[in-house]
């Protein structure tokens, strides 16, 4: 069992946030120095940020409390699939049936990660735990399943001639896919290795960050950051996995062939 | 090889749902010596061909091999009866043993090797990066990537486009080496002069319509003027 302290030394009140705005100001300053023309944006995805992290905080609170019943954190965590769902039907429209695979593929992926690090009892099952694991499961994966898919596409259309000689061959067509579909995977999960490999060395990541900043002691702090590591990792190849698996599945028809993009569901 | 290996297409449509590109054709292709499908640019010529290994399905219709209906087959186990070859000779990456294992994954040097001679090619080829083979090179490699199958028809759609006349002339003499080993070959082929080195029987397609079939001599005896274009009649 990881031990995460509930300590208050983190509070850095109104006034520290408040100061913290100075760093604004000064990457403000640089744009205004440089002519990037860039203050109006700085500004309002700074204020955006407070204003969305502030909201988010304040409704956590009604999900994390030890009292509070576990199926607000369900629902939250339902919420946040399909936000994400939307977000990458968005980011990949041309995808067939991006929504509802997306939908499938993060909860699959919350499935096998949440019920590895829970029915292991790494960590005590509560909203506390459930809604920012669950949140770092569905956050880390967004962008590697939305990369993925548009490549699995691209690789649909570029790579037709390859892809119909393979069938031409007598390959079923998830063997005459295989290459492309290997390839999209390869592309989008290098990066999460390569990020897990400089981890400490080139960056502090995140959660370690916040909790020794929090005083947790930093012995604490790596074997939490560890855990979450395992867990985008795990994340990034489950939904990665599934969604490719899925959209390889409508990219064909039932006999082999390679739908044109107007035959796509 | 029997009549029953001739395709026999009726009441065929093919191409995007809503405008095909056949219409309604009943036709049969003869599957033994080499079938040369003529006709002026976007006839049907190369739709036609997809639908022989189902690499498309026609809209509406039936088409019969061996008597049987095509969407009966196993759609693998058609292919590699009735193999295909592209106008771009597609490469796979790696050498071009690599490339033949790919139709036969366990396939002896030996039995490579061999192959490759069969369609012309050296068998030092064998651990060569197939991408750094010449166009004719690439496209007999393709054809022997085809024929680890064993098909008993070969389609090639428009195999010597993308070549120079050495190269086309020894894919050409491939495609007659194969028919007269009883390999059935269709051919789709703008080049009137290929036509008439190749054709044992030729089909011409006109706006998705067979605008007639036979023998070279009884096309180039047509009233129609533009089938004996299409065969560059004399």
């Amino acid at each position: 069992m990881i031990a995460v302290l509930a300590v208050v030394q983190g509070d850095i009140g109104i006034a520290g946030l408040a100061a913290s705005g100075i760093l604004v100001a000064v990457a403000i300053a640089i744009s205004l120095w440089r002519q990037l023309g860039l203050e109006r944006s700085l500004l309002w995805a700074s204020l955006r940020a407070l204003v969305q992290l502030l909201f988010v905080g304040w409704v956590l609170q009604f999900v994390v409390d030890p009292d509070d019943p576990l199926i607000f954190s369900v629902i939250w965590l339902t919420a946040m699939i399909g936000f994400a769902a939307y977000t990458t039907s968005r980011r990949a429209p041309d995808v067939p049936r991006v929504l509802s695979l997306s939908i499938v593929a993060y909860a699959a992926s919350a499935v096998v990660v949440l019920g590895v690090l829970f029915g292991f009892g790494i960590y005590d099952l509560e909203g506390r735990t459930l809604v920012p694991l669950a949140g770092m499961v569905v956050g880390n994966s967004l962008a590697a399943t939305v990369l993925v898919s548009r490549q699995l596409l691209i690789a649909a259309n570029e790579q037709r001639d390859l892809i119909e000689a393979r069938l031409a061959l007598g390959l079923t067509a998830k063997q005459a896919f295989q290459p492309h579909l290997r390839q999209a995977l390869r592309t989008a999960l290098v990066p999460q290795i390569e990020s897990t490999k400089a981890v400490g060395i080139v960056f502090l990541p995140g959660a370690m960050v916040g909790l020794i900043l929090a005083g947790v002691a930093p012995a604490d702090a790596v074997k939490v950051q560890v855990s979450v590591m395992y867990l985008v990792l795990g994340s990034v190849a489950t939904t990665t996995a599934v969604m490719s698996l899925g959209i390889s599945r409508e990219l064909f028809t039932p006999s082999q062939q390679l739908r044109r993009p107007t035959q796509r569901p | 090889m029997s009549s029953l290996d001739a395709f026999e297409l009726r009441g065929v449509d093919a191409g995007p749902a809503g405008s095909p590109i056949l219409k309604a054709i009943d036709l049969t292709v003869p599957a033994n010596g080499v079938t040369v499908l003529a006709g002026p640019s976007g006839a049907g010529k190369s739709t036609l061909l997809r639908l022989l290994n189902r690499l498309d399905d026609p809209l509406a219709g039936e088409i019969r091999w061996r008597d049987r209906p095509l969407i009966e087959w196993e759609p693998t186990d058609l292919r590699r009866q009735v193999a295909m070859v592209f106008q771009r000779a597609p490469i796979f990456p790696g050498s071009v043993i690599e490339n033949l294992r790919v139709a036969l994954p366990g396939v002896s040097d030996e039995r490579a090797g061999h192959v490759l001679e069969h369609v012309g090619l050296d068998v030092d080829l064998l651990d060569h990066d197939a991408e750094t083979l010449s166009g004719g090179e690439a496209q007999r490699m393709c054809v022997a990537r085809a024929l680890l199958t064993e098909p008993a028809v070969l389609l090639a759609d428009e195999p010597t486009a993308a070549l120079d006349r050495t190269a086309r002339a020894t894919v050409e003499d491939l495609g007659r080496s194969l028919a007269d080993s009883g390999v059935a070959v269709i051919w789709v082929s703008h080049d009137t002069d290929q036509l008439r080195r190749l054709a044992d029987h030729v089909i011409v397609l006109a706006d998705g319509a067979v605008r007639a079939t036979g023998h070279l001599d009884e096309l180039d005896a047509s009233d129609d003027q533009l089938v004996r274009r299409s065969v560059g009649a004399p």
